[in-house]
């Protein structure tokens, strides 16, 4: 299956080369997608997911055509 | 019910008088909480010259829609208008303007400060800063509200 996926603030900085689009397993999850697209590398422990634009953990499902967003804490307001 | 993310410069204060003119009955609330962000020229003991906030468009305009909803539930409410600044802001722009109407002071005071804290701990906005050297750094995490 294909998703995209984003990453927000000092992640897209830390990962400019990790690609939008990512081509993972029928059974992948949020992880999965993590670790595809930064290249296997162990994900810190403050950062936050979102599985078409709402907040997910790291075990939850994607399926085709999803769109998965990583970012660190948010510092608004 | 409003939200708005916008790049351009706001007056908190022009917003509340505008949106309550345009959406409130004159007569019904009798309780007008707000509360309005002011980007500060110092933190963390360091001048800041300048700062960029960036957001997830959509996600951010939906979970501020959806905490305005739980709100309406959660208290008994006229009306809420959430407006946030993006991109380039210098010190002293207004950042965030949350404002909230009701009949009595218990609800609009709650649910504004609830909303407030929402806002802070979740919705998708990461600030960066320019301190006085020029050099840039991303804000960390909020301080704590309560």
């Amino acid at each position: 299956m294909k998703i995209q996926v984003r990453f927000f603030a000092r992640l897209r900085e830390d990962y400019p080369d990790a690609p939008s689009e990512l081509e993972l397993a029928a059974d992948a999850c949020v992880r999965d997608a993590w670790l595809a697209a930064t290249g296997n590398v162990q994900p810190p422990a403050n950062v936050l997911c979102a599985l078409n634009m709402e907040y997910v953990d790291w075990n939850h499902a994607v399926a085709d055509g999803d769109e998965v967003a990583f970012f660190p804490p948010v510092t608004g307001g | 019910m409003n939200v708005l993310i916008t790049k351009q410069p706001f007056d908190p204060w022009q917003q509340v008088q505008a949106y309550q003119s345009e959406k409130l009955s004159a007569g019904q609330y009798g309780a007008t909480a707000v509360f309005v962000g002011t980007m500060r020229d110092f933190n963390e003991g360091d001048d800041v010259n300048a700062m960029t906030l960036e957001h997830y468009p959509g996600m951010t305009e939906s979970y501020l829609e959806k905490i305005s909803a739980q709100a309406k539930d959660k208290w008994s409410l006229l009306d809420s208008l959430i407006v946030h600044r993006v991109g380039p802001l210098q010190p002293n722009d207004p950042i965030v303007l949350v404002a909230v109407w009701s009949a009595h002071r218990k609800d609009a005071f709650e649910a504004s400060r609830w909303l407030m804290e929402e806002l802070k701990s979740n919705a998708p906005f990461w600030k960066k800063e320019t301190l006085k050297d020029g050099d840039t750094r991303w804000v960390e995490k909020n301080t704590e509200g309560y």
